[in-house]
């Protein structure tokens, strides 16, 4: 059926004369902005016609000027650096763990013995329930906020790695061994990039869920960051603060999930869905 | 029954070794009470109604929560894929806010709604509908061309249409959304309760924890685990159940 498809797609290409096809872009990509300064006018608009106390919706232009004065004060600089650091560092050592114990249990009975049940019970549990108990072992500092994300994010990259190689075709495999590929070539060479397009999904899983635990470490344990810094605003009873928080962890957000897709398409350049038109 | 147990045993010897390492005194019994301690204290907590009482005032939030985001984020997903306007209108406002660490939400929720039920349920309502959105989007766009152009051969209306091709061909791709839902659900319910609440596991956990009671700390943390877990396995299973038509035409 998808090959009937992209052929009827082609046909509808071909179809369109190019210069109608560019308008047609241009309106679309235009019309994609309006639902966006609606938003934008709609919350400005909203917050200076009183219909909301400035507490529950401070105006858009005093946030911005919020985050413009943090800038400036370099208090934004702290906080979103901590944070990223936090959360990258986390995301880092998932992805080299996770990877590592995804191939040692798809290459050793006793790992897949182990980590199997393991997994297949940890996966699905909400680990975020452990933040007071890593809190009791690790005290409040980085290390205990590190430990609770790689706790959250390490599971989408086990099960990503584990699903990614027993994927990977057998036939790949036999003729890489059929012409002599030592076990370490296979590796390298056939059996990870074979499985490197789950493997990136499944990165592309621990990567939020990195920010999303990052923040509500920080939100709980205090200190300097992004959570932290909300949550002084929300004690404070200073909304402002706390919609700034909230635009510069989108900000932040966004800027991290955008660069890891990039990174994936640039990881996976010579595989056909480097072709595909991209959804996001 | 035997390859069961032989395929949980690492959990089982794992429990074991907790058991020791807190009663040979290798750790501080403060930092990790022995289990058998920590299943006696999650009895008591089940006697004295605080893990019950706690334990509905959760499920009620994260269940009314994950509802409204499966509604209108089926329904919003559907209509983007089957209604141009619709997709121009709003993807655009799901691309901006599916990167959002959406436990950054928390302190939001509670400026509008405060520290009781309503502020959770929002909080698990717009944490959760993206993912849903998005799993509705995917499955209703992917509906083979084919079985619509058919359908509307056969004198389908437009509403029958959504009805009976482009939602059941949507479901695969749409319960796998919603699972993705359900794990996030637990994860802000959770986490909301830990840091603003009156009620509720999470704050069970917090209270529990700041009086020192460890042992009663660890059985309501394993308690909200063992839920997790289970409503994962039994979404599973009803997954399962509602896409065995698939198989069958297969």
């Amino acid at each position: 059926m998808a090959r009937t498809d992209a052929v009827a797609e082609q046909e509808t290409l071909a179809l369109e004369a190019p210069g109608r096809s560019l308008v047609r872009r241009i309106l679309w990509g235009a019309a994609h902005l309006i639902s966006i300064a609606a938003l934008v006018i709609a919350w400005e608009g909203l917050a200076r016609s009183g219909t909301f106390t400035p507490f529950v919706l401070p105006s858009l232009s005093s946030v911005i000027e919020r985050i413009w004065s943090d800038a400036q004060s370099g208090e934004l600089a702290i906080n979103t650096g901590l944070t990223v650091y936090r959360a990258l560092v986390g995301f880092l050592i998932s992805a080299v763990f996770g990877i590592l114990i995804g191939l040692a249990m798809s290459r050793n009975v006793v790992a897949n013995w182990f980590f199997d049940p393991v997994v297949s019970v940890g996966f699905p549990m909400p680990k975020i329930a452990f933040l007071p108990v890593v809190i009791l072992w690790l005290g409040v500092y980085d290390v205990s906020k590190i430990t609770m994300i790689v706790v959250d994010a390490i599971f989408p990259v086990i099960a990503a790695t584990v699903i990614a190689i027993k994927g990977v075709e057998r036939e790949l495999i036999w003729s890489a061994r059929n012409m002599g590929a030592s076990d370490r070539e296979l590796m390298w060479q056939i059996v990870l990039p074979a499985a490197m397009p789950q493997i990136l999904t499944g990165l592309q899983v621990a990567l939020p869920l990195s920010m999303i635990v990052a923040v509500v470490a920080e939100m709980l344990m205090g200190g300097y960051g992004l959570g932290g810094a909300m949550m002084t605003a929300s004690r404070f009873a200073d909304s402002r603060g706390v919609f700034a928080g909230i635009v510069e962890i989108a900000i932040v957000g966004y800027v991290l999930v955008k660069g890891m897709s990039l990174l994936r398409r640039r990881l996976l350049i010579w595989h056909q869905e480097a072709n595909e038109p991209t959804t996001a | 029954m035997k390859s069961a147990l032989l395929r949980y045993l690492p959990l089982l010897l794992l429990a074991i070794a907790w058991e020791l390492v807190s009663r040979l005194g290798l750790v501080s019994s403060s930092a990790l009470p022995p289990l058998s301690d920590v299943l006696k204290s999650w009895y008591e907590l089940l006697l004295d109604g605080d893990l019950t009482g706690n334990g509905f005032a959760s499920l009620y939030r994260g269940g009314m929560g994950l509802l409204l985001a499966v509604v209108v984020g089926a329904a919003l997903g559907i209509a983007m894929a089957w209604w141009k306007p619709a997709n121009v209108l709003f993807a655009p406002i799901v691309e901006i806010f599916y990167p959002l660490p959406k436990s950054a939400l928390i302190p939001v929720t509670v400026i509008w709604l405060g520290f009781g039920n309503g502020s959770k349920i929002l909080l698990i309502f717009l944490g959760c509908m993206i993912p849903v959105t998005i799993g509705a989007f995917n499955g209703a766009r992917s509906s083979e061309q084919t079985l619509v152009w058919s359908a509307r051969s056969m004198g389908a209306s437009r509403l029958r249409m959504l009805w009976d091709v482009v939602l059941p061909s949507a479901m695969p791709e749409l319960l796998n959304g919603i699972r993705t839902a359900l794990a996030l659900s637990f994860i802000l319910l959770v986490s909301s309760e830990l840091i603003v609440a009156r009620e509720g596991l999470g704050y069970l956990i917090g209270f529990l924890g700041a009086n020192g009671s460890y042992d009663a700390m660890y059985a309501v943390v394993l308690t909200v685990a063992f839920l997790g877990f289970a409503a994962d396995r039994g979404y599973q299973m009803f997954m399962n159940w509602m896409l065995q038509w698939r198989e069958q035409t297969q």
